[in-house]
């Protein structure tokens, strides 16, 4: 069965879509996503989408699923190098993905995902240093 | 409305969605449509083919390249056998079945396409005709 490669760089994983997605495909990475962030404990996860021309409402639904599932399991994700005439096609679908962090390219995903993992755990290490 | 061009291809699975969005995208580039209407249109075809196979297990589309006055455009026929929708207006209106469970997206589906026409009858089955001008 074809399956889309999910990566693991540190405390990230890392997915890039580099095919048409088709239902069966799109929920295997969902529950293939899940499984890993439980096994790895991850605490961020990149997709990118930029080599997808095509997001209708079943796959706007899976990214919204991937984010939400992914924050109860205390990670984050960024979908990252969403092509401009999908941005314009989802708005006007009406699925404006509310609630998915988006960034414009993988560089800048990188720096939201570590930038909100930082804010949520910065308590111990900050709190020996000058605050007290 | 001049036909120019026309193709069938049975939606019958899931898997059949990509040979006919490929195929779609394909005349869309022929009749050198912008790649936001592309996209627009190949996002609304794969709505109605969800739907079908959603709700009718599967039917058949007709691709068409058709030509009005200097305009050339893409008509697609959209033809199932199922339970057909016995309250098209409700259907029509967004947020009717769309939201959590979604497919049977038609108020987003027609926002995409220039034309949009649908006509159902219960225990027959249903038909989506839309058509994307290539500067529509």
């Amino acid at each position: 069965m074809e399956k889309i490669p999910i990566l693991r760089m540190g405390n990230l994983l890392l997915v890039t879509i580099q095919v048409d997605l088709y239902d069966r495909l799109a929920e295997t990475l969902e529950s293939d996503l899940v499984q890993m962030i439980k096994k790895t404990g991850a605490r961020g996860v990149l997709i990118d989408i930029s080599a997808v021309s095509i997001i209708d409402s079943f796959m706007g639904r899976i990214i919204g699923n991937i984010a939400t599932m992914s924050k109860i399991l205390d990670a984050e994700t960024v979908v990252v190098g969403m092509q401009p005439a999908v941005a314009i096609t989802l708005v006007e679908l009406g699925l404006p993905l509310n609630g998915v962090l988006t960034a414009l390219n993988v560089e800048k995903g990188m720096e939201l995902l570590k930038k909100k993992i930082a804010e949520e755990e910065p308590e111990e290490e900050e709190d020996h240093g000058d605050t007290e | 409305m001049v036909t120019l061009n026309r193709e069938s291809m049975s939606i019958m699975r899931e898997i059949d969605v990509i040979p006919f969005r490929n195929r779609l995208k394909e005349y869309a580039v022929k009749i050198g449509m912008s790649l936001v209407n592309q996209t627009k249109i190949i996002t609304a075809a794969s709505e109605l083919a969800r739907n079908m196979l959603k709700y009718a297990n599967g039917g058949k589309v007709t691709i068409e390249v058709v030509s009005k006055g200097r305009e050339n455009g893409i008509r697609m026929v959209f033809k199932d056998e199922g339970p057909g929708i016995p309250d098209i207006d409700k259907a029509m209106k967004d947020g009717f079945s769309t939201g959590k469970s979604l497919g049977l997206g038609l108020p987003g589906t027609k926002r995409l396409v220039s034309e949009f026409a649908i006509t159902s009858e219960v225990g027959k089955g249903t038909t989506v005709i839309v058509t994307k001008w290539k500067n529509g």
